[in-house]
């Protein structure tokens, strides 16, 4: 989300918007899908992909027993190597730090590979109100900022785009023909425009996929090169990263680069996986440890393992209703069923819908490479925004009445004899109207004479 | 003779009654001693998954008192299986009894392939019949290996499906999507899961499914919802109906 205020709305409200455009609902649905199905070839052609998984979990819920101790032993290692160790507990702080190295150095122009957390700390408008020109150099993230659109996916930012709107954003920005859709085309002209933005850096910044505590080293995994020429071209790189991208041993990285890229696209690997170990030659090297809520995650047992998480969307690519209501629809840095968790972390109040933004398939935390048990910490978090007061009335209403009802058994079987004979006989308006959600688009079951109940009372005396 | 204690969820009971029937018909041909307690209500998954513990844990010590002495608890849902098998832990946590009916209480196809080791069921259903995978069944019961684990492929209601005479199983582009029912999920997100459902439907008509069968009536009073009100060809019919001679009306 960009830092300027809008206004809030709920997941189904945002969500309805979104099905209400059929024909693009089904295509994102079926991008979305294909991605998914991409990704279980991918992890199909490796027999021990399950043991992959419990080996990444363990090794990440090792890491995060001991995080303060390997964050540590990170830092030490990373400054032998040549590189300055931030640490930020905040955004702001975060933000801040980046435009001091920037700051110190002059810089006027700035390169910015893929960085989810860069996003969440809102960084590219903070340093344009600076004065400050970044340009984004992922073409999928380049595109939504084009638009002026936070990414709607957080591997494909610009997965909710079509081609030909993409031809019609960069006729308006960089005067490619109008009307002309080719992805290639389209992917040349903007390479040549980014080539440009690239040579003209001062400085450039990256995010980074996992830091080594024992070699003090990191890697960013990009497929098109980006962040390596975002680092090369200009004497100083700034990495960014949240605190949960740590693993403790380089020989842990096989585990996760086997992993991510064929969860994420379903690639054995991506294309570059580029190993960072202190400075260039004559530059600097700044890397940039952001908290932002992630202590007080650790803090609480129930959804410390949504730190496992690697970034991969492979639970976005499954999710249903992702799939169905687009990224933006969550209004969140990072959508879908691991945003759904993390966001309520933050603000529970403001996202207090997300966790019911879920059928609760479970599709997610089996499809998820380091086994965070999505749903349930879903399903944990619909019970803490009940604990806490924030759901609605009309739900806390009808379950405070469920519980009398069904817990009474003369009530219930007395309440379904009444609404079984009652519903026929209603004229159609009475029970198909705005008032009822359900009857929209449904109708519903044929009201039998009897219940089971009482025909198996009768079948046992015949 | 297993003593089985049938487990008849709420909303089967009142407006299914025939899928109890032929669930308690099927238990009974396999020699189980069959009763149904009639205290019971519901198990409190709608609840439970609205986040309201404290109105889901009364009836989970109902259900509890209710079918605790029973050597088996059988439910035509995988759904409310789970509910009693993977969430009343939260509800019940340290309850002794709790710990046992855990161990005792099976959806049915499991009951049918695991317990009584039943392989094949006698009967015909000369149909083409599209299998919905119900979720909770599917991931939380493990009734089936499931599409995004990468693990021997088996199907406990495919199993006993395929075994009556002249049923064609159908192939699905998606196999075990959701249908977008999802309890509360249903209206809260309205659009989402009608179009979930609209989806699932597709996808089994597309295959040439002449009826869609679940293990799950929930799914499928849902997308019967949207059948009919489409006024689609297309049947809806339980498993246990299924298996246990039922055929489309």
């Amino acid at each position: 989300m960009s830092s300027t205020a809008t206004a809030h709305h709920e997941h189904p409200e945002n969500a309805t918007l979104f099905v209400a455009n059929d024909s693009r609902a089904h295509w994102h649905d079926q991008s979305l899908w294909f991605v998914r199905s991409k990704r279980d070839k991918a992890a199909a052609t490796l027999p021990e992909w399950e043991e992959l998984r419990v080996r990444a979990s363990q090794i990440k819920q090792h890491t995060m027993s001991r995080l303060a101790d390997h964050l540590e032993e990170f830092e030490r290692n990373a400054t032998k190597l040549g590189a300055v160790v931030h640490w930020a507990r905040t955004p702001a702080e975060h933000n801040e730090i980046v435009l001091s190295i920037i700051q110190k150095h002059a810089g006027k122009k700035i390169v910015k590979s893929k960085s989810m957390l860069t996003e969440e700390c809102h960084l590219n408008p903070y340093l344009e109100r600076h004065g400050i020109e970044v340009t984004d150099t992922d073409l999928g993230e380049w595109i939504v900022q084009l638009l002026g659109q936070p990414p709607s996916h957080i591997v494909m930012p610009a997965i909710h785009i079509k081609r030909e709107e993409i031809g019609e954003l960069f006729h308006k920005h960089i005067g490619t023909d109008k009307g002309a859709t080719d992805p290639p085309y389209l992917v040349n002209a903007a390479r040549g425009e980014l080539r440009r933005k690239f040579l003209e850096a001062d400085i450039g910044i990256t995010g980074v996929n996992f830091a080594i505590a024992g070699t003090g080293g990191f890697v960013v995994c990009t497929n098109e090169g980006n962040a390596d020429l975002g680092v090369s071209l200009p004497k100083i790189h700034i990495a960014c990263m949240g605190i949960e991208k740590l693993i403790p041993r380089a020989a842990d990285l096989g585990v996760f680069l086997r992993l991510l890229a064929r969860s994420a696209t379903g690639q054995p690997i991506t294309t570059y996986s580029s190993h960072f170990h202190g400075p260039r030659e004559g530059g600097e090297l700044h890397i940039i440890l952001v908290d932002d809520g992630r202590s007080d995650i650790l803090g609480s047992p129930e959804f410390r393992r949504s730190l496992n998480c690697i970034r991969c969307g492979a639970c976005m690519n499954t999710c249903p209703v992702y799939r169905r209501s687009g990224g933006h629809s969550y209004e969140t840095t990072v959508p879908g069923p691991i945003g759904s968790i993390l966001a309520p972390s933050r603000d529970a109040k403001t996202h207090k819908s997300l966790p019911f933004a879920c059928s609760l398939c479970g599709s997610c935390s089996d499809v998820c490479p380091v086994k965070i048990d999505l749903h349930t910490q879903l399903l944990t978090w619909r019970r803490e925004i009940a604990v806490r007061g924030l759901l609605p009335w009309s739900k806390r209403f009808s379950m405070k009445l469920g519980r009398v009802v069904l817990g009474n058994t003369w009530l219930f079987t007395t309440a379904g004899r009444v609404g079984r004979w009652v519903f026929p006989l209603l004229p159609r308006f009475l029970v198909y109207n705005r008032l009822n959600p359900w009857g929209k688009q449904r109708e519903l079951p044929p009201m039998p004479k009897q219940s089971f109940r009482e025909l198996y009372r009768q079948r046992k005396r015949p | 003779m297993p003593r089985v204690g049938l487990f008849v969820p709420c909303y089967v009971d009142q407006l299914y009654p025939q899928v109890a029937m032929a669930t308690l018909e099927l238990l009974e041909r396999y020699g189980c001693e069959v009763e149904f307690p009639p205290a019971q209500t519901c198990c409190g998954q709608p609840m439970a998954n609205t986040g309201c513990t404290d109105d889901a844990k009364p009836l989970a010590e109902k259900f509890l008192s209710i079918f605790k002495d029973y050597e088996y608890v059988v439910c035509p849902s995988g759904s409310c299986t789970a509910m009693v098998t993977h969430h009343y832990e939260e509800l019940l946590h340290g309850n002794a009894d709790y710990e046992a009916l855990r161990k005792k209480t099976f959806e049915l196809c499991e009951f049918l392939v695991d317990v009584l080791k039943i392989e094949k069921v006698e009967g015909s259903f000369p149909y083409k019949v599209g299998l919905h995978n119900s979720c909770h069944g599917l991931r939380e019961l493990r009734l089936g290996s499931g599409s995004e684990r990468m693990v021997p492929a088996f199907n406990k209601a495919g199993q006993l499906l395929s075994g009556l005479e002249g049923i064609e199983l159908v192939s699905l582009k998606r196999p075990d999507e959701c249908c977008g029912f999802g309890g509360t999920f249903a209206v809260a997100e309205e659009a989402v899961s009608c179009m979930m459902g609209l989806d699932r439907i597709h996808d089994h008509e597309q295959a040439g499914a002449e009826v869609m069968t679940a293990g799950d009536m929930s799914c499928l009073m849902h997308m019967y919802g949207l059948i009919h009100r489409q006024k689609k060809p297309i049947q809806v019919m339980h498993v246990a109906e299924i298996l246990a001679g039922r055929q489309p009306s």
